[in-house]
C-alpha cells in the first residue's frame, strides 16, 4: 500500500518540486558570487536549509491533502477496502506511502544541497592554493572546511524530515473529515501558522501578567489543541553554528513521533464511520 | 457532531498530557541557543508584513539571508543608513550567527566611518569625524550584542579588540577584548600577546604587561617575534629591571 502511493505520488509529478529547489541552490551561488567565502557558505546554507524546510511542508500538506480525495473520485478507496483491508490499514499505508516520498525529497535534496557545497568548497580551496602558501595556506583550508561541512547539518535536516511527517499525518487527519481537497489544504496550512505561534499562545497563557481575562481561554485553546511547530524549527540556528546535542534531538524527535501517532489515531478515529 | 466533540475532548488531552513536555522541550531548545530571535513590533516595522510572517514560520534564516543580499547591494551603492538598518534587522533574525555580526559592524566601524570622513559634501572636519565617530559606536554596538548573543565567539571578542585599538584608541579595553578572545574555543594564538601589547600601552599597568610578556616569553621559544622582544626591553627600562633578570635577546627592532 505504502509503495503503491509512493507511486501514485510520484505519478502526480510532485518531484518537479526538487527541480526549483535544485535551481534555487545553485542559483543562489550566482548570487552571492562577489561575496566573502565564509559569507558565500553561510547564504549557501541558509537558502537550501529554508528552501528544503519550504518544500517538504509544502509536499506533506499539498500531497497528503489530495490523497483521499484522489482515491475517492478514482474509486480506488471501494476495491480497496472491498478486499479485507481494514481502514486502519489503508490509512497507515496512505501515511507511510507519504513518508517515504518525504524522505525520498529530503535525501535528493540534501544530495543537491551537499554537492553545491562540496563543489563549492573546493573552488574556495583551489582559489586559497593559487593565492596564499606555508602556514596561512594550511589555516586557510581548515577555516575553508570548518565553515562548510559539520556534523550538525544531519540532525538539523532528520528534525525536517519530523516536521514534514508531523504535517503530513495533521493533513491526512484533516483529510478524514474534510470534505474537499482545497478545505483540507486551507486548514493544514492555517493551522502551520498558526503552530509557529502556539509557543508564544502558551507563554502568554500560562505566564503573562495583564492579560484580559477572556484571552486567556483562547490561548488556551491555541496551546492546547495546535501542534508547536515552533519546537521542530532548529535549523535557522543550525545553519548559524548552533550545535544540536544529541539528547535534546532525541526528545525533538520523540514529541514529533507523539504527534504523528496521535493525529494518526485521530485519523483512524474520523475514517471509521466515514460514509464513502 | 458527537464525533466532533470526542476529537476536540481527545485532541485537549492530548494538549494537556504533551504541555509540561513540551515547555521543559522549550527551555532546554533555548538554553542550548535555539529559537532565541525576538520577533516583536519593531522588527515587524522593518521586515515588512510578508517577510515578517515568513520570519514567524520557521524561515527566519531564509528571511535574513535574502535580506543580507540586499544589504550587500545597498553597501555598493554606499547607501549607509539604510545599510545600517537591514543589517540590524539581519542580526535580530540570526542573532547566533556571529559572521552576520562581524560583517555588520566591519561595515559600520570600517566602511561607513571611512566614507563619513570622506565625506566631500560635508565641508566641516568636525563634523565628519564626529559623524565617523557615531559610525564606530555603532560598531562597537554590533560587536557588543553579538557578544551577548554569542559570548563564546573568539573572532568577535578579537575583532572588537582590533575596533577598540585602532579607532578608539582605548588600549585597556582593547587588552581586556584581546584577553578574552584568547580564552574561548578557537582562539588565534596571537591574541594573547596582542592583550599584553595594549596593556603596555595603558599608564600604570605596565608592571601586569612585563608580567604577562616575561610569561609568555618564558613559555615558548616561539612566542619570541620581534615585538613580543621590543615591548619587553622597553618594559624593562621602563620598570629598571635588574640586569640578571632581563632577557638576553637582541634581536629586537
Amino acid at each position: 500500500m505504502a509503495l503503491n502511493t509512493l507511486t501514485e505520488l510520484t505519478r502526480l509529478k510532485i518531484f518537479y518540486f526538487l527541480l526549483i529547489f535544485a535551481l534555487l541552490t545553485i542559483g543562489s551561488s550566482f548570487f552571492t558570487a562577489d561575496l566573502k567565502t565564509d559569507e558565500q557558505f553561510q547564504l549557501l546554507k541558509d537558502v537550501s536549509l529554508g528552501s528544503m524546510s519550504i518544500f517538504t511542508s509544502l509536499i506533506a500538506i499539498l500531497a497528503t491533502a489530495l490523497l483521499l480525495p484522489k482515491d475517492l473520485e478514482d474509486r480506488t478507496t471501494f476495491t480497496i477496502l472491498a478486499k479485507p483491508v481494514p481502514r486502519y490499514e489503508y490509512l497507515m499505508g496512505k501515511l507511510l506511502g507519504i513518508f517515504l516520498l518525504l524522505a525520498l525529497a529530503i535525501v535528493v535534496m540534501t544530495g543537491v544541497f551537499l554537492a553545491v557545497l562540496w563543489l563549492r568548497q573546493q573552488n574556495a580551496i583551489l582559489a586559497a592554493q593559487g593565492a596564499l602558501q606555508g602556514d596561512e595556506l594550511t589555516h586557510e583550508i581548515a577555516s575553508i572546511r570548518a565553515v562548510t561541512f559539520n556534523a550538525n547539518l544531519t540532525p538539523g535536516i532528520i528534525i525536517i524530515f519530523v516536521k514534514s511527517a508531523l504535517l503530513a499525518s495533521l493533513t491526512l487527519m484533516i483529510s478524514t473529515f474534510a470534505t474537499t481537497s482545497i478545505f483540507t489544504m486551507m486548514m493544514s496550512i492555517a493551522i502551520y501558522f498558526i503552530g509557529h505561534l502556539q509557543a508564544t499562545a502558551r507563554e502568554y497563557w500560562l505566564d503573562a501578567v495583564g492579560v484580559q481575562w477572556w484571552t486567556k481561554p483562547a490561548l488556551a485553546a491555541v496551546a492546547l489543541l495546535f501542534p508547536d511547530l515552533q519546537a521542530f524549527s532548529l535549523t535557522d540556528d543550525v545553519v548559524a553554528g548552533v550545535p544540536i546535542h544529541l539528547s535534546l534531538f532525541l526528545q525533538t524527535a520523540t514529541l514529533g513521533f507523539f504527534y504523528v501517532v496521535v493525529y494518526y489515531l485521530l485519523s483512524c478515529f474520523f475514517f471509521s464511520n466515514r460514509e464513502l | 457532531m458527537k464525533r466532533a466533540v470526542i476529537a476536540i475532548v481527545l485532541l485537549l488531552l492530548f494538549g494537556a498530557a504533551r504541555l509540561p513536555y513540551e515547555i521543559h522541550l522549550q527551555k532546554i531548545q533555548q538554553a542550548a541557543g535555539f529559537n532565541s530571535a525576538t520577533l516583536n513590533l519593531p522588527l515587524r516595522q522593518q521586515l515588512g508584513q510578508m517577510s515578517f510572517v515568513a520570519a514567524l514560520s520557521g524561515f527566519r534564516s531564509l528571511v535574513a539571508a535574502v535580506l543580507y543580499i540586499e544589504a550587500y547591494e545597498t553597501w555598493q551603492k554606499l547607501e549607509w543608513g539604510r545599510l545600517a538598518g537591514l543589517l540590524q534587522t539581519v542580526t535580530t533574525l540570526q542573532p547566533k550567527s556571529t559572521l552576520y555580526w562581524d560583517m555588520a559592524a566591519w561595515h559600520m566601524a570600517w566602511n561607513a566611518s571611512v566614507a563619513a570622513m570622506e565625506n566631500k559634501d560635508q565641508p566641516s572636519k568636525i563634523l565628519r569625524e564626529r559623524e565617523a565617530r557615531k559610525y564606530w559606536e555603532l560598531g562597537k554596538k554590533f560587536y557588543e550584542d553579538g557578544l551577548r548573543n554569542n559570548p563564546d565567539s573568539a573572532e568577535l571578542w578579537k575583532n572588537l579588540a582590533i575596533l577598540e585599538r585602532d579607532k578608539f584608541q582605548d588600549h585597556a579595553a582593547a587588552s581586556k577584548a584581546f584577553e578574552m578572545s584568547s580564552t574561548k574555543p578557537n582562539a588565534y594564538g596571537y591574541t594573547k600577546r596582542f592583550a599584553a601589547y595594549e596593556l603596555a600601552q595603558v599608564p600604570g599597568q605596565e608592571r601586569a604587561a612585563y608580567d604577562k610578556l616575561k610569561a609568555l616569553y618564558d613559555l615558548s621559544e616561539s612566542e619570541h617575534s620581534p615585538t613580543l622582544i621590543h615591548t619587553l626591553k622597553e618594559l624593562e627600562e621602563k620598570l629598571g629591571i635588574p640586569a640578571d633578570q632581563r632577557i638576553k635577546e637582541t634581536n629586537a627592532h
